[in-house]
């Protein structure tokens, strides 16, 4: 018998990261802003993001997302409440969106009766499935990755889930209108963000009662800029 | 919970390499994970028996090969590994560090076959695929 070791050095993920690549060469030609949003379930990313492409849209932007779940298409019909053109991606039973899911959900709704064409966009919101584990390992050709956190969920979660948190580009904090009886510590969550992705953005936001989103929407616009002068 | 579609994907590869070399078994396969690939360990094993069984993997063993985290500091210019991942910050200065230059790595290093007789005898035959 002969033994024989086959080098192979090959990215397990190299499928989808060779879509995302080419995703995000597609969303940079049509010099699309796309973000990619991750949390825990409940968190508040939909409630956020509805605020979001609300503002967006009133101001004369093209904002429109797709949006993440397991089951259901509650959450388009709540981010469709904003004006915005929403896309529902059920996974059935998937923990994570990918780039395959992606690029076949854009290309349907581009052809898709009074669909959204990527070109036709400033700003795409990617609201990926509530899970901060498994949406970290795939890239969907985002140019910001941003993870959100709630004033409910205790202040260590950035140090709980480093492989999310280290890998985004932005956090939001959201909920803080009631930080205060959730006995939230503002130092601290703001010190182990930074533990874990030094130099990070935070947002500190609440989708009740609209504080911080206004500095949120110059930072997209800033980003989006960025973009538009490549 | 991805773990079990990362061993799919492990398995469509390893077979797909392990066709060029007909009549050969595969006895092992060794992984490159980086401990902030945010796949664990206990897992992939759990779901490696799972995945390969009426595979040409079926028995293969499955290696897990950890790579620690290196980062480099902007402060001091070195490269250093750390330890854990509750503090993103360089050993030596004590700077907090965003260059992250290993430790997301999630890849099959390689894999071990044994092939039918061959001209050589009790060879151990080291072979470069092309990626």
């Amino acid at each position: 018998m002969t033994t024989r070791i086959v080098e192979l050095r090959r990215g397990i993920l190299k499928k989808n990261d060779e879509l995302a690549a080419a995703l995000r060469e597609r969303y940079s030609r049509a010099g699309a802003l796309v973000l990619n949003l991750v949390s825990s379930p409940g968190t508040g990313k939909t409630a956020f993001l509805e605020l979001t492409l609300r503002r967006l849209t009133q101001a004369g932007a093209k904002a429109a997302a797709l949006v993440g779940d397991l089951e259901t298409d509650n959450d388009a019909r709540r981010l469709a409440a904003s004006g915005a053109p929403v896309r529902q991606i059920n996974t059935h039973g998937i923990c994570h969106l990918d780039a395959e899911m992606i690029a076949k959900h854009l290309d349907d709704w581009a052809s898709a009766e009074n669909g959204v064409q990527l070109e036709a966009l400033d700003y795409l919101f990617i609201e990926n499935v509530g899970n901060l584990v498994c949406p970290s390992s795939y890239d969907l050709g985002e140019k910001i990755r941003v993870a959100l956190l709630s004033v409910t969920e205790g202040e260590d979660k950035p140090l709980k889930y480093p492989t999310l948190f280290n890998s985004a580009d932005a956090a939001a904090i959201t909920k803080i209108d009631i930080a205060e009886p959730c006995g939230f510590d503002r130092e601290l969550a703001l010190h182990n963000l930074n533990e874990i992705r030094p130099g990070i953005r935070i947002f500190e936001t609440s989708a009740k009662t609209g504080a911080g989103i206004d500095t949120w929407l110059e930072y997209l616009a800033e980003q989006r800029d960025t973009i538009s002068r490549q | 919970m991805h773990e079990l579609s990362i061993v799919e994907s492990v398995v469509d590869a390893v077979t797909e390499t392990a066709a060029r070399y007909p009549g050969a078994q595969v006895k092992s396969v060794k992984l490159r994970v980086g401990v902030l690939a945010a796949v664990v360990r206990e897992s992939l094993e759990f779901c490696w028996e799972l995945a390969t069984v009426g595979t040409p993997l079926a028995g293969a063993a499955l290696v897990v090969n950890s790579v620690p985290i290196v980062l480099h500091c902007a402060a001091c210019g070195q490269d250093a590994e750390i330890d854990g991942v509750q503090s993103f910050r360089c050993p030596n200065c004590g700077e907090l560090a965003s260059d992250l230059r290993r430790g997301r790595e999630l890849e099959i290093e390689s894999i071990e076959i044994e092939e039918p007789e061959t001209s050589s005898e009790n060879a151990l035959v080291h072979t470069q695929e092309t990626k």
